[in-house]
């Protein structure tokens, strides 16, 4: 065996990279992260995406934003001058145990999808202190 | 003491990174558009998410559009703070040839979920007209 052995721990990637299922283009959409004190809000540019078309999920502590949109057609029309493709939405944060799962509001508007993140009120209570013996 | 012909090489690639990054275009006009174009219209459209329709500029001279506005920040309260800030605000300017002379009188624009739609009808006299032949 000349191939070399892998010792060394792999850093995982911050989320976990999957692959997708469909053959569609996918884009990250810009952010905006604003700390309010009470909050943290995302604001994601997401044009082309409707409420309807917008996924938010959390995992354990990933946040995953997906917005899916319709493909441009105007019939009777060619697309003669492009610069920018169509494509859906998909963007995945970590976030911290200090945020109250049960209150995440999300709203779309204008292309915009704002995300508010409560702060839990009891984290504190949650965190467990590891002892000597 | 530094090695002087790795020191050139450095140069050297920083040379070629400046000027590689040269040849691409200054200033990138924004917003980025598509062109549909048909027999009687084209439909233009950009993508503008979280901009106030009523800021979004359209003129029409001859077979030129242009689109102009503003996207305005949301002035953060008191007590907040960016822990990231990747969008772009401020002004934004475009415009773009089309391929006939249009009707401006008849362009029509609609503005739905973050993506402005102008449709301009090909002006009647730009319209292309079937000539019979005549046989002597």
């Amino acid at each position: 065996m000349d191939g070399k052995v892998e010792y060394q721990k792999k850093p995982a990637q911050s989320p976990v990279e999957t692959e997708r299922t469909r053959n569609r283009r996918v884009y990250v959409p810009k952010v905006d992260i604003v700390e309010t004190g009470g909050a943290m809000v995302i604001y994601a540019d997401i044009p082309g995406a409707d409420e309807k078309a917008v996924e938010v999920t959390l995992e354990k502590n990933v946040l995953t934003i997906t917005g899916k949109v319709a493909d441009q057609e105007f019939p009777g029309r060619s697309l003669s001058y492009s610069e920018y493709d169509v494509g859906d939405y998909e963007r995945a944060f970590t976030i911290s145990d200090e945020v109250d799962r049960d209150r995440i509001d999300a709203v779309v508007k204008n292309g915009v999808l704002k995300l508010t993140l409560h702060r839990a009120p009891v984290a504190e209570a949650k965190r467990i202190t590891v002892r000597m013996e | 003491m530094t090695d002087p012909l790795r020191e050139m090489q450095r140069l050297q690639r920083e040379m070629n990174r400046v000027f590689t990054g040269l040849e691409q275009p200054l200033s990138q006009e924004v917003p980025l558009v598509n062109a549909w174009v048909g027999e009687g219209d084209v439909v233009v459209t950009a993508e503008l998410p979280g901009v106030d329709p009523a800021k979004v500029d359209i003129s029409v001279v001859g077979n030129t559009l242009t689109i102009s506005g503003t996207r305005d920040a949301d002035p953060l309260k008191e007590g907040e703070s960016y822990h990231r800030q990747e969008r772009h605000y401020g002004r934004f300017s475009r415009s773009l040839q089309l391929p006939f002379h249009v009707e401006a009188g008849n362009v029509e624009a609609r503005y739905e979920r973050g993506v402005l739609r102008i449709t301009l009808p090909r002006a009647e006299a730009d319209k292309p007209r079937k000539i019979a032949v005549q046989v002597q």
